[in-house]
């Protein structure tokens, strides 16, 4: 899961402080695992460090100063290019795509695009394993099998949230 | 792509009343390739291939096989092509039930002209391929639903069709058969270079496919090629 990419994409609305962007966050993909303060700003400096987000300002706080982030042109591009390549597939990979079907969503772009791109990895890869299935033993074709299941089921909920995009849209952006 | 595809839709419209079941859709299959067309139910992939096949007419747009146009032709010559050249393996296999499985197997051949002994040696061929030496003298309701799509397997490719247009060919099976059948359909498929046209919503099926186009809301996306141009 990358939170880099998700804090530009959250970014692509408007500068925010960093507690706001832990927030939103926790509140969209946190799924009852919030992140460290610690993970929030070391996110931060390294997306500063490489030019993807910019200081926007910093006001005088009673803690520490409060810094607010601003996502750069060369951040837009690297959340898009996050975006609209495919995640590789393995079991459980749901909480990656279901953050990047939300993001698109939020930022006005193509989820439908996202899960078509992903279909065809996970495709690529069933394909890959029905070949190795087809020359190996029992045992092989068992391992290839339970691949092919997991896959199968990710197959499934990608089909489900293409159907449902469009209510989907409507609550994520009301 | 390089050469002319087997087989080619072109922008391809087909409404049923109000109901658009193809939107402009486009698909190229060439000689020996194993194609899955996926999508929802209700997308058009269906519909799509039985405008392939010249079973059904679209509305607008233009089918080619091997160059020529398809719904240029008439009924007659439409019926001529599908049983000399194509072959067919629905969801339910459709055999005949009052003919044997060997009869069943051998029936294009009989369409065509062939004589009953030399159609019949050539459909028992096909049944020791595809595993089904026991069933040939027994009728279709007499046999499993695994053995049944297999039956339906060798009557599709008996006439060495260069293409084969399979319609949710495992929907009606269990996991094992719908693998066998599956197995048996693309292996006998490669070996005679025949090109197969699959209809499928489980990606499971997909995966004995060289390539996936994706169907929807009647408008055909060919995801894998789009990736490699961008690439």
């Amino acid at each position: 899961m990358s939170i880099g990419q998700t804090f530009l994409g959250l970014l692509e609305s408007g500068p925010r402080h960093g507690y706001d962007l832990k927030k939103t966050y926790d509140d969209r993909f946190g799924h009852a695992r919030p992140l460290h303060y610690g993970q929030v700003y070391a996110t931060l400096s390294r997306l500063l460090k490489d030019g993807l987000v910019e200081l926007d300002g910093v006001e005088p706080g009673e803690g520490p100063e409060r810094k607010r982030y601003a996502v750069t042109s060369a951040g837009v591009s690297d959340v898009e290019l996050w975006l609209a390549s495919a995640e590789k597939p393995e079991p459980y990979l749901q909480n990656t795509l279901y953050t990047k079907v939300i993001l698109a969503l939020l930022t006005g772009r193509s989820a439908a695009d996202l899960l078509d791109v992903q279909r065809a990895e996970h495709l690529r890869l069933m394909r890959e394993l029905t070949r190795r299935k087809a020359g190996g033993d029992l045992a092989d074709n068992l391992v290839c099998d339970h691949a092919l299941f997991h896959l199968d089921a990710d197959l499934r909920w990608l089909e489900l949230t293409a159907a449902r995009l469009d209510d989907l849209r409507r609550q994520v952006r009301a | 792509m390089t050469g002319q595809p087997l087989l080619e839709a072109d922008g391809l419209h087909k409404a049923f009343g109000p109901t658009k079941a193809l939107d402009g859709a486009s698909i190229a299959i060439r000689a020996g390739e194993i194609v899955a067309i996926m999508g929802p139910s209700g997308s058009g992939k269906s519909t799509l291939l039985h405008c392939l096949a010249g079973i059904v007419r679209p509305d607008s747009g233009h089918v080619r096989y091997q160059g020529a146009e398809i719904s240029a032709l008439s009924d007659g010559e439409r019926s001529a092509l599908r049983r000399t050249q194509f072959g067919f393996v629905f969801q339910f296999g459709q055999l005949v039930p009052e003919l044997t499985c060997l009869e069943n197997i051998a029936l294009p051949l009989r369409m065509e002209g062939v004589r009953r002994r030399e159609a019949e040696a050539r459909a028992a061929e096909w049944l020791d391929r595809l595993d089904l030496a026991d069933v040939g003298r027994k009728r279709p309701g007499e046999v499993s639903g695994g053995q049944g799509q297999r039956v339906a397997v060798a009557r599709a490719l008996v006439t060495r069709p260069r293409a084969v247009f399979a319609d949710e060919p495992t929907g009606a099976l269990d996991s094992l058969n719908g693998e066998r059948v599956m197995r048996l359909l693309t292996e006998a498929a490669r070996e005679t270079g025949a090109a197969v046209v699959l209809v499928t919503h489980e990606a499971r099926v997909a995966g004995y496919s060289d390539r996936e186009i994706v169907v929807r809301d009647g408008r055909t996306r060919d995801i894998a090629r789009e990736m490699e141009g961008a690439l």
